[in-house]
């Protein structure tokens, strides 16, 4: 006689393995497959990531133009369809792209001259201790200052021009990626390091075999943190000059638009710094990514 | 299980430990102070012979990992003396390669073939050879299959397999296995003695296996050294070369398992089985900084 808290007693069974798909053997637990459930259209194309973004990106731009409208102000407040007007304009009459290519030849010198400082400094913390000290001193002193306030500066040292813009590039992008690399080397575990000894490899191949690439995902966190500090920092830096030395870059093009109440153009231009942004993260890093760091499974 | 002798019997021990006393800094000891010296392995001798699986078993804090981690040649030895063939061991080396229990010990960025590859490579060995001698390995741990998978791809027993692959390629004088099953579920652990028993009757290489199971210890070694805790010291050898995989439930292999717990645990030794405690996991972390 069983009470009610007992589970019943079930007769025990074994199943042959077979290969799977060659036919279920029986067992109590058999049934008939369910079909499988049809996908609608709607739900595969919303599995895309980047039609979902695309179809975000619309509703934004419509939800622009619907409140410029509202405003009714071209001087103030231009829609969406207005400064695209503007800016296919400024492309097909070459004037925006020379502005793109004078701001992306500073900005690239600018970058890899911090990419080229933050990797020698990193080197020299990796390699001494009191390398170590000075690159901890170092990011804290001025990781936190902003590059643009050293402009002052740079202008007094090195004039009117693109000395000034490197200078102040770099100092916005040696920080941020020092730090990161820094702390992506020092954050490689332990095993690694020891298996890497093991080998009896030495200091300089046991960095460059194995404590670079653990800490690519980091370095490469850095690269990214820079290419957005130094693209800020260019525009805010040509905002205050660029005339002057000649030929300016996407900043001066911003102002100089809203000095002659282009709005609509000051508006193409912040798109442009934008459009620049999107295509360097998804076309450059985002390729990277994909290629290392995601394809090792060390960064989902 | 049969023990193969060997065609020639060497006279000398392979490894050879002396007297060794390990100490290390505590945490928190540092400037202005005197550094608290906090001892892991107290005077410990053994010797282990060419084709040995010698383990060393105990609970934590009795510095088993630490004596692997010397004749690895990452921590040197307070006093004492550590002799591989004869000569003092200084630094670590190919010779004496190490299966890690973590996971993470395999380079993700390298494939399985890359991963066996590598300490060939960086010892010298030419491409072509390394190569060969990787894929031969890889089928021999049974990962044929996965020679070009990342080891994220891998399960835990997978990656594990790798390590051994690793090791064995680069035929080292000692294999030196620091808990390597330990992060495995008993199943795949089973698993691993098995095929590890399998890899050593083909090939006879030397081990020295730390655990902390006393199973795993019985089955796995020929020879084993008792350690107590607090600091590690040599309580009992043992030889079980008798007992193999299918000894398990066998009324001698449950003595010598309650032998060992008794010597272990047993009377006379207070606060022996509190094994986990905070010292060990100081000793872990002061290997680390």
């Amino acid at each position: 006689m069983s009470t009610s808290w007992e589970p019943p007693v079930r007769p025990e069974y074994e199943v042959p393995l077979a290969p799977v798909g060659a036919g279920a053997p029986a067992h109590p637990y058999a049934r008939a497959p369910a079909p499988a459930p049809a996908r609608s259209l709607v739900r595969a194309a919303l599995s895309q990531g980047w039609l979902r973004k695309a179809v975000l990106l619309a509703l934004l731009a419509g939800l622009w133009e619907l409140l410029a409208r509202w405003a009714g102000n071209d001087l103030l407040f231009p829609g969406f369809v207005q400064t695209a007007r503007a800016f296919v304009d400024g492309m097909a009459s070459g004037e925006l792209p020379r502005y793109v290519a004078v701001s992306l030849g500073v900005l690239v010198q600018g970058y890899l001259a911090g990419v080229a400082g933050a990797f020698l400094l990193t080197a020299l913390a990796v390699g001494s201790r009191i390398g170590r000290d000075l690159l901890e001193t170092l990011t804290a002193m001025f990781n936190p200052l902003p590059a643009i306030a050293l402009l002052p500066l740079a202008l007094l040292w090195f004039g009117l021009g693109k000395g000034s813009l490197v200078f102040v590039l770099m100092h916005s992008v040696l920080w941020p990626l020092a730090v990161n690399t820094y702390a992506g080397l020092r954050a490689v575990p332990e095993t690694l390091r020891m298996a890497g000894r093991n080998y009896g490899l030495g200091h300089l191949r046991i960095v460059t075999q194995v404590l670079a690439p653990a800490a690519l995902p980091a370095i490469l966190s850095g690269l990214k943190i820079g290419w957005a500090f130094a693209w800020r920092t260019l525009i805010a830096a040509e905002l205050v000059f660029g005339a002057s030395s000649g030929k300016g870059g996407l900043g001066w093009y911003i102002f100089q638009s809203r000095n002659e109440l282009y709005t609509d153009r000051v508006f193409a231009g912040l798109g442009t710094v934008i459009v620049i942004g999107l295509l360097f993260e998804h076309l450059v890093f985002r390729s990277i990514e994909n290629a290392t760091v995601k394809r090792w499974g060390m960064q989902r | 299980m049969t023990v193969i002798p060997l065609s020639v019997v060497p006279s000398e021990p392979l490894l050879r430990a002396e007297q060794v006393s390990i100490d290390y800094a505590a945490p928190g000891s540092g400037f202005g102070r005197a550094a608290a010296r906090v001892r892991a392995t107290h005077e410990v001798s053994f010797e282990v012979w060419r084709g040995d699986r010698f383990v060393l078993l105990g609970p934590s804090g009795c510095g088993k990992s630490t004596l692997l981690k010397a004749v690895a040649g990452f921590v040197a030895p307070t006093s004492g003396s550590l002799l591989l063939d004869g000569r003092p061991i200084v630094k670590p080396g190919p010779d004496r390669i190490v299966v890690f229990q973590e996971f993470d010990q395999l380079p993700p960025w390298k494939t399985v073939r890359q991963n066996v590859m590598f300490p060939l490579l960086a010892t010298g060995v030419a491409r072509a050879e390394a190569q060969a001698r990787a894929l031969h390995w890889i089928a021999k741990v049974g990962l044929a299959r996965f020679a070009d998978a990342y080891p994220h791809t891998l399960s835990g027993g997978m990656k594990a397999r790798v390590a051994i692959a690793r090791a064995l390629a680069m035929q080292p004088s000692i294999l030196l296995m620091d808990e390597p099953f330990a992060a495995l579920d008993a199943l795949t652990r089973r698993r691993m003695q098995e095929e590890l028993q399998a890899l050593w009757e083909e090939e006879h290489f030397t081990m020295l296996f730390v655990t902390h199971s006393i199973e795993e210890a019985l089955v796995v070694g020929n020879r084993i050294l008792l350690l107590s805790p607090h600091p590690g010291r040599v309580r009992a050898e043992l030889n079980a070369h008798q007992f193999g995989l299918h000894s398990g439930g066998s009324p001698e292999f449950q003595t010598a398992a309650e032998r060992i717990h008794a010597l272990l645990f047993g009377a006379g030794e207070p606060g022996a089985g509190e094994a986990e405690g905070g010292q060990a996991a100081q000793t872990k972390r002061a290997w680390q900084s």
